[in-house]
């Protein structure tokens, strides 16, 4: 059986019970309820608001909620330039964000600093953060967010996540051991 | 013209302290010989001329000239619409001014900032400490032989910083006090 | 793959108890909260550290800074012309009144910013009052929201989509423009673009008067805001104050009117004061400048020289080879606009040694550049004088006594943008 499956069924065929991997299951509940936490910091922050607002509703993607506190979130947008001063607390509240989490850095300026090359821009996000997914634009149309939150869906969609699991169990049976 | 009476009021009463009025694209400036002084005049200025709003302080760093920092204040009058603009110079050994907050409360933040980017301190003032740079942060960002890369710090707990790569970026100017021509880069060997 | 680098941070809960026991406090009678930088009320990255006695705010100090990008710096380093994109990213809700602020003062060092071509100013008339219209509309929403009506963010970022299709179809960009020059505007008004407006402002005017059938009179909004946070008029004055903020307190002052600049002279429009300085009196003002503009931009329409679509063929940048980028078709065929294109693009507008300070009334307040000049293309210091940063410093002298939930009222009233406010 492949390791990546997407569910689809026509029910005449498989009736109403549908009979998938677990981990294909979860990966579809997962992609389609990503929930993102909002790291609105300069320019890019409002393009993010007009992502979530009526135009460009970025719930039809799952993303219902921007959730502000990272502990109920999946997602950790950083939208804006992200100067040494606020590095530390970028860094910390995506400590705070529970597994899984990915990140998707918005703009030039969360990407590589942008046009601000200063002494007190960092340089890009990723030099404190593991970025998933880079965007660029300045700011980036609301609709490269969208397609950013879709490659995120896709990546979470081919994620072998129970298979990983056995992983995180034997190491820490090991370590008990 | 009414800049120019008030600018007349003032040498009127402060007499050798303040220089002859510059115009330039109609507005005045005037130059405050003792820069110790600069709170007697602006309450003069507030008091009895009618300048009650303080729109701005500047800072400006005469690198390679000596006195090395101008502080430029700019005044305006909201009853009557009257602006002029004070320029006192202070050196470099002395870095110090009084503080206006006695006289205008909106002083406050501006000395802060002119505090954390030039390094001129303000000496009357309750709480002088780094307002847009963090608390630790060693250097003057605004100084001319301050780079425009940075310099690498840490300040543990706080905030770290690193050298930005410039090459083939934005072209730098040499830091000195002379016009843009003397300034550019291509002015300097590639090897600098 | 990038490598990453850990930051380790300290537990908050040392420093905390450092930072109490540097109040000299009795243990556990005042708390010390922490409204931090990444606050979905906040209106940016601003960090504020309050003082508590149970629901009462005793001591507010703001933390600004964490959006300190070295604009300043950068424009020593940088020609005029190649700083007009740092200047969208100040007031990053109302990027067209920041370009047309520092275009001005440009020009005002240059000694023609008051020989535009008539037709010029008219756009960069429309181009401020749209951007004003565009962040009052963003305030009042994200004031709105933080209260808890969440509605009347949803209607204003409807409207703002519109301006940013009249802004698109005539920059290029949404926001962050880059819309004028030294001397003039880039580009003309494209055509249709004059009833795509005249649309838009039929359309914002029954916006504004649906959110404030939900507002202005609401029970719940009235006894949030009103008679909180009163700034009295000295204090305006002496805080350095400016635009809503100032007018809010009952001080006449408006640079379009005061300090007349591009054509304001000819147009008609009124001043919105409020009476005492609360948070209620400058909700009201912004809602009454959102009308005024839009009254503006009529007039605009009607008058400005040559027609919506420019039949005439005016000018819009100032005919002076040594300002303005001459024509493509003149560069390529003409010896003396080869040089001049040459000189403007590589060393940039050759401006006279002096300095001048022009204040603009931005939305937000004054925005004003200082630019100190030595001569050549580039500058030798450049301050921008920005309203949001003053506009804060009044947080210390206006949150005492307030409860914990009027901050966000008073954060949402005072009406800054971070972006602006640490350059």
């Amino acid at each position: 059986m492949q390791t990546q499956s997407e569910i689809g069924y026509n029910s005449k065929i498989e009736g109403d019970v549908v009979i998938t991997r677990i981990d294909a299951a979860l990966a579809w509940f997962r992609k389609n309820s990503v929930w993102p936490m909002p790291m609105g910091l300069a320019c890019c922050g409002i393009e993010l608001m007009a992502v979530g607002a009526s135009r460009f509703d970025i719930s039809r993607f799952g993303s219902e909620v921007m959730r502000f506190s990272p502990r109920q979130s999946d997602c950790m947008i950083v939208a804006g330039t992200v100067t040494y001063k606020m590095a530390g607390y970028v860094k910390r509240i995506y400590d705070q964000m529970p597994e899984p989490k990915w990140v998707i850095a918005m703009g030039a300026c969360a990407s590589t600093g942008g046009m601000y090359r200063s002494y007190a821009v960092l340089q890009g996000v990723d030099n404190i953060i593991p970025v998933d997914v880079y965007i660029s634009g300045c700011p980036p149309r609301p609709e490269a967010v969208l397609d950013a939150l879709i490659k995120i869906q896709n990546q979470i969609g081919t994620e072998p996540i129970l298979s990983k699991m056995n992983v995180v169990a034997q190491l820490t049976g090991a370590a008990k051991s | 013209m009414l800049n120019l009476d008030s600018a007349n009021q003032l040498k009127a009463k402060f007499g050798d302290l303040i220089s002859e009025t510059v115009e330039f694209r109609g507005e005045v400036t005037v130059k405050i010989a003792d820069a110790e002084q600069i709170a007697e005049v602006c309450e003069f200025a507030k008091t009895k001329l009618g300048f009650n709003y303080l729109a701005d302080i500047s800072s400006i760093d005469n690198y390679g000239e000596d006195p090395r920092w101008t502080v430029v204040y700019h005044l305006r009058a909201i009853g009557n619409g009257s602006e002029i603009r004070l320029k006192t110079d202070v050196n470099e050994e002395k870095s110090e001014l009084p503080t206006l907050l006695g006289v205008w409360a909106t002083a406050n933040w501006h000395e802060r900032e002119i505090y954390d980017m030039m390094g001129i301190r303000f000496h009357g003032h309750p709480d002088l400490r780094r307002i847009l740079m963090w608390e630790g942060y060693p250097y003057f960002p605004l100084r001319k032989d301050f780079p425009l890369a940075g310099k690498p710090t840490n300040v543990p707990d706080v905030a770290f910083t690193k050298v930005t790569p410039l090459e083939g970026g934005p072209f730098v100017t040499l830091p000195s006090s002379g016009d843009a021509v003397s300034r550019e880069p291509r002015v300097r060997t590639p090897e600098e | 793959m990038a490598t990453v680098q850990d930051i380790e941070i300290r537990d908050s809960a040392a420093r905390t108890a450092a930072a109490v026991e540097a109040l000299e406090d009795i243990q556990g009678e005042k708390m010390v909260l922490n409204m931090g930088p990444s606050h979905p009320a906040t209106h940016g990255v601003l960090r504020i550290v309050l003082e508590l006695d149970g629901e009462l705010v005793t001591k507010a100090e703001p933390d600004v800074g964490f959006l300190h990008r070295g604009d300043e710096k950068i424009a020593e380093n940088m020609t005029y012309t190649q700083f007009i994109p740092y200047t969208d990213r100040l007031d990053y809700l109302a990027p067209l009144a920041n370009n047309v602020a520092y275009a001005l003062a440009v020009e005002k060092l240059l000694g023609i910013h008051d020989k535009l071509p008539p037709r010029c100013q008219y756009i960069r008339v429309m181009c401020a009052e749209l951007a004003r219209i565009s962040s009052h509309l963003l305030g009042l929403g994200a004031f709105a929201m933080d209260m808890g009506a969440v509605t009347v963010f949803l209607l204003t970022f409807t409207e703002r989509e519109k301006i940013y299709n009249l802004c698109e179809s005539l920059t290029g960009a949404r926001f962050t423009t880059s819309y004028t020059r030294i001397g003039g505007v880039s580009r003309d008004l494209p055509p249709g673009w004059a009833d795509q407006c005249r649309k838009f402002l039929k359309e914002v005017i029954v916006n504004i008067n649906e959110s404030e059938t939900l507002l202005t009179r609401n029970r719940i909004w009235v006894d949030r805001i009103r008679d909180l946070a009163v700034i009295s008029k000295q204090d305006a004055i002496d805080y350095g104050l400016s635009g809503p903020n100032l007018r809010g307190s009952g001080v006449e002052y408006d640079l379009q009117k005061n300090q007349p600049y591009l054509c304001y002279k000819d147009l008609d429009f009124d001043i919105a004061v409020g009476a005492t300085g609360d948070c209620y009196d400058r909700y009201l003002v912004r809602m009454e400048e959102m009308r005024q503009s839009v009254r503006i931009v009529h007039q605009c329409l009607e008058k400005i020289p040559g027609g919506a679509d420019n039949k005439t063929k005016e000018p819009i940048n100032v005919d002076d080879g040594k300002i303005v980028l001459p024509s493509k078709q003149k560069v390529l065929s003409s010896m003396e606009e080869l040089i001049h294109q040459f000189m403007l693009v590589t060393e940039g507008v050759n401006c006279p040694p002096g300095e001048t300070y022009f204040g603009h009334e931005n939305p937000k307040g004054e925005l004003g550049f200082y630019i100190h000049s030595k001569g050549g293309g580039v500058p030798y210091r450049m301050k921008i004088r920005s309203p949001s940063f003053v506009n804060l410093s009044i947080i210390p002298k206006i949150f005492p006594g307030c409860m914990l939930s009027d901050t966000v009222a008073i954060l949402g009233s005072l009406d800054f943008v971070m972006g602006e406010c640490d350059r």
